[in-house]
This record gives structure tokens, sequence and C-alpha cells, in this order.
């Protein structure tokens, strides 16, 4: 696509213009994206997390934080730092390596899965052909982390935890990868870039809440289950469970678990507007404004605020899809493990596939509206 | 040499070296569940030999099934039923260790003169696959279409047979009659009077 700002191009010719080798340039390149996206997932947690301490002062009734920083913005930066300075404490009887390997394994796929999130048309790490699949396999990797943190706790509530976690994690992949696996079928690809691209034609008309209104809240139920939000935070159940499998953890380890968890929530909102909001593209499309003002699209400055534009839109959505699983947080009261797998497997499964067999008719009966 | 050339080569070394490592440990540790942790890190490793071979569709698919269902499925199964009891060494134990060498050594033997025997030569010339993922779908329904349904049914009947096990729970019908038996107050058995009658006149008899 040449359409659009191309960051890549331009900072390799600069390096190449002051008599680096291409390859070279190239390398220092690689990094930039990952970092920044580390530091756009990181900055991205610190919101959700002052957004979650205000929004459920406010469902409460209570005012919050508001000393650390303007309305208490800088409070999780202090719950981080307090986090970092505390004493790593491995319990006597707990299994060392494999205690202090799961927390990583819990955090590093769902960075990971930030390799595939587009932020516009060329505001995205790599475009793989294999998107939306990448997301899904990475996701799967979790439950391991947990069992191994709730298995060398050494402590009955752990394992519980970890087993529940396992258990969970399982029964909702299924309606979520089936869910997904509709939307793919309307895009004919798994890229994360392409499904934007096919439904960017008439604004928010186009999107593909629409199309999928079973398929759309499917993927937030199975979402919710997956980051374990609170209808479904049965791992970490504290009535039952104390706190499920991070009950023995403290300090560093027990940051990266409430780092990952919300990581998670702000991925699974992120790839939600991508898949059924639109991704990056406005209600109304912008190539169709710059028409109506007699803009060029193509002229620089219009390119800039397209590509804002586009940055805005999906944090926008992002965010109000946060906003929402924070009011169901403490709207819905949480379920019981039966009820849990019961929806799961007997609500959620057939429903979806019933979902996926509905798509792949209306496919082939309106090839126009289902992408054919 | 150039760039990606290293990189590539580097990696292989990398995850050669964790495959065969971590399967090791899975065969040589005590601990079972070590062991099922270090398979989930021989199954990512191969993953990544599948995305350096550009099967990219392939890797991810081995992560979703081999990482995120199978081993933790085998996880979940030892957590469930572990027990830490102390097993009793066997007497004569050196024999089976070794008889498994053996075999191992052979299987070895056996696949690296496959391996030496074979001509590895592969063209450059062959591009890439663009989308790995249509490519797969091509071949599954048109000249792999047999296996493949094959493999479907196969899975179909695995899945019944877990159900009908699962289920066996409801079939018996003297469990209803035990459970009876046990939530019985303790108290005696109850006698028609004539017989407690004719029982103590018995005994006044005898």
């Amino acid at each position: 696509m040449e359409s659009g700002i191309d960051l890549q191009g331009s900072l390799i010719d600069l390096l190449t213009n002051f008599g680096l080798p291409s390859e070279v340039a190239k390398v220092v390149w690689m990094p930039l994206p990952m970092l920044l996206m580390l530091v756009v997932a990181t900055v991205g947690v610190l919101v959700a997390v002052w957004l979650e301490r205000k929004i459920s002062a406010a469902a409460q009734q209570r005012i919050g934080p508001e000393y650390a920083g303007p309305l208490g913005s800088l409070q999780p930066v202090a719950d981080g730092l307090k986090l970092l300075f505390k004493e790593d404490i491995i319990p006597n009887r707990a299994d060392p390596w494999l205690f202090t390997i799961g927390p990583a394994l819990v955090v590093i796929p769902v960075f990971l899965s930030y390799l595939i999130v587009p932020f516009g048309q060329n505001l995205v790490i790599t475009d793989l052909g294999i998107g939306a699949f990448l997301w899904i396999a990475l996701s799967s990797i979790t439950p391991i982390g947990l069992l191994m943190s709730g298995y060398s706790s050494n402590n009955k509530y752990a394992l519980l935890g970890g087993l529940r976690a396992a258990a969970q994690s399982i029964s909702y992949e299924i309606p979520l990868a089936l869910s997904v696996l509709a939307i793919v079928m309307m895009s004919n690809s798994l890229s994360t870039i392409d499904i934007v691209e096919q439904q960017s034609g008439y604004g928010i008309l186009s999107w593909n809440v629409w199309r999928q209104p079973v398929g759309f809240i499917i993927f937030w139920v199975a979402a919710l289950a997956e980051t374990e939000r609170l209808p479904f935070d049965l791992p970490e159940a504290e009535e039952e469970l104390v706190a499920g499998y991070q009950t023995e953890y403290a300090g560093m380890k027990f940051a990266l678990f409430y780092l990952g968890s919300y990581v998670n929530l702000v991925l699974s909102a992120l790839l939600f507007a991508v898949f059924y909001l639109g991704g990056w593209s406005f209600p109304v499309p912008v190539e169709a404004i710059a028409g109506w003002l007699g803009l060029s699209e193509m002229s620089p400055w219009v390119q800039v605020v397209t590509a804002s534009l586009g940055i805005t839109m999906v944090l926008l959505k992002t965010y109000l899809l946060v906003f929402l699983a924070i009011l169901l947080r403490w709207t819905v009261p949480r379920v019981r493990i039966d009820q849990l797998l019961n929806l799961g497997w007997k609500f959620l499964l057939p429903v979806s596939l019933a979902n996926l067999l509905i798509t792949a008719g209306l496919k082939l009966a309106f090839p126009v509206a289902f992408g054919g | 040499m150039n760039l990606a050339e290293g990189v590539q080569f580097v990696s292989f070394g990398i995850l050669a070296a964790t495959t065969i490592a971590a399967a090791l440990g899975v065969v040589l540790l005590e601990n079972i569940v070590y062991s099922a942790f270090l398979l989930g890190g021989v199954f990512i490793s191969i993953a990544g030999m599948y995305l350096l071979l550009n099967a990219d569709f392939v890797a991810a698919a081995q992560v979703l099934v081999y990482v995120g269902a199978i081993n933790v499925l085998i996880l979940f199964a030892i957590m469930l039923v572990n027990k830490t009891e102390v097993f009793q060494p066997m007497k004569n134990a050196w024999f089976r260790k070794g008889a498994t060498a053996l075999v191992c050594v052979g299987l070895f033997a056996l696949l690296a003169t496959m391996v030496r025997s074979t001509s590895w030569a592969v063209l450059d010339s062959v591009a890439p696959i663009e989308s790995t993922a249509i490519r797969l779908g091509e071949h599954f329904f048109s000249d792999f279409l047999l296996p493949f349904e094959l493999a479907s049914v196969l899975l179909l009947i695995s899945m019944i047979g877990a159900i009908v096990l699962a289920r066996r729970e409801f079939v018996p019908e003297e469990t209803d009659a035990q459970r009876e038996v046990v939530f019985r107050l303790p108290e005696r058995p109850r006698e028609p009077v004539g017989a407690i009658g004719e029982s103590s006149s018995a005994s006044e008899n005898s």
C-alpha cells in the first residue's frame, strides 16, 4: 500500500543519507516500533487502572484516588512503584523455579499479541497473514503459566485457582475462536489490516457489529471470561479462594500478574474494536469528508490528520469497551463454576457454531453484503 | 552471509538446542510435573522450527493445539490426580532402563541412516508461499481430501467415546439401592410382631 505515511521508509532513507548502509538502517529501525508498542501497552494499562479505580469509585458513590496527580491520575504509577520496591518473597516450601517462571509465562504471550494490533493503515508492527489466528494461539499459552504458578505455590487455594483458570480458559477459547472465524470468513483473510479494510466502505454502517450481532455478544462474553473479568473471575474469587493462583505472590511477581490481566483486558478491547467496530475508521468515511471539503487525500497534512484521527478512534473505541467491562464488574454478580462451564459448553458453543453456519450461508446467498 | 541468513542460522541453533535439551528433560527428570512443563517447551521450539521453514500457519496451529490444548490437558490431569506417594524402587530396574536405551539408540541409528542417505537438496528458486492458510485449504479440499476427512472422522469417534465414558455414572441401577442402605438410620431392623414372638419363643426353647 503506497497510501499513508511510511515512517519506516523515511527513517531508513534519512539514515542512509547520513552514510549508514541500508541493512544497518533497517536494524536500527526494527526495535523502534516494538519499543513504542511496549510503552503504549504499559501506558494503556496505567490509564485502564486509573479508569477502573475512578469508575469503581463512582459506581459506589466514593471519590476514589485524588491526591496523586491531577484527579489521582498518577495513582497507578505510585502503585507500580510500590510493587517494584517491595521484597520478593518465595515461600519456603514452594518450587522456586516454577514459581518464578509462572508469572513471566502469563505476561509474555499477552505482550506478544500486540504484534498484530493495528492503529492505522501502516501503523502496525507486522501485517501478518495469520494475524487473528496468532492472537488465539498465543492466548492459549497463558493457562500453562497459571497452572505453573498455582502448582508451585504449594497452597491449596493457589492450586484450585490455577485449575479453575485452566478449565475456564480452555472452555471459552472455543466460542471465541468460532466467533472470530465468522469474521474471518466474511473478510476472506486472517490479517487484522484486511479485516478493518473490509469494514471501511460505508462508515459506521459497514462495521461488523451489524452483520454479526450474535457473534459480537459471544466474543465479548468469551473475551471477558478469557481475561477473568468480574462475572467470570472465579480463578481469583476472593471469598472462596483468597486470591487464587496469586495468593502466595508479592512484589514484582504479583505486579506481573496485575499488569498481565490489565494488558489482556486492553488487548481484548482493542481487538474487539478491530474485529467489530471498524478499527481506525471514523463513523463517516474520511475519504468522503476529504472529498466534500475538496482536499486531496494524498496531501501530507491530510495524511497526518487522518492518521491521528485513526489512532484517536481506535483508542476511543477501546476505552469505551474498557468502560463497559468496568461497569459490568459492578453490575453483574459472579457466576458459580458449574454455571460458568454450562454457559460455555452448552450455550455459547452451539450458538457460535450456528452463527458460523448462518454466516457461511449468508455469504453464499448475499455475497455483496457478506464479503463474497 | 547477510543479516537475514545470520538471524536464521542463530535462531535455528537456539531452537535446536532448546528442543533437544527440553526433550531430554522430559524423559530423564524424575518429577512428572517438570516433564509436562518441559513438553510444552519442546512443542514451542518445534513451532519455532516451523516458523523458520516459512510455515507460519502450521506454527500457530502447533502452539494452539499442542501447547494450548494437549499440554494443558496433560497438566490438568497430572494435577487432579497428583498424589505425593513415594514409589518403591523396583528390582532389576536397570534392565528396563537398559532395554529402553537400546531401543532408542537403535531407532536413532535407523533414522540417522535414513537422514544420511536422503538427498536434501532444495531448489533455492522455490519462493516462499505468500498466504499459507489459503494454500493449505486448497490442498485439504483437493488432493488431501481423503486423509483430511478420515482425520475428522477419527476425532469424532474419539469425542463420542469420551462422552460415553464420561456419562457412565448414570447407567448402573444398583448404586441407588446401596445408597439407601448407607443412609438408613442406625436402628434395629423392623420385624413383624408375630416374628418377634416366634423368635423369643425360639430363644426360650433353646
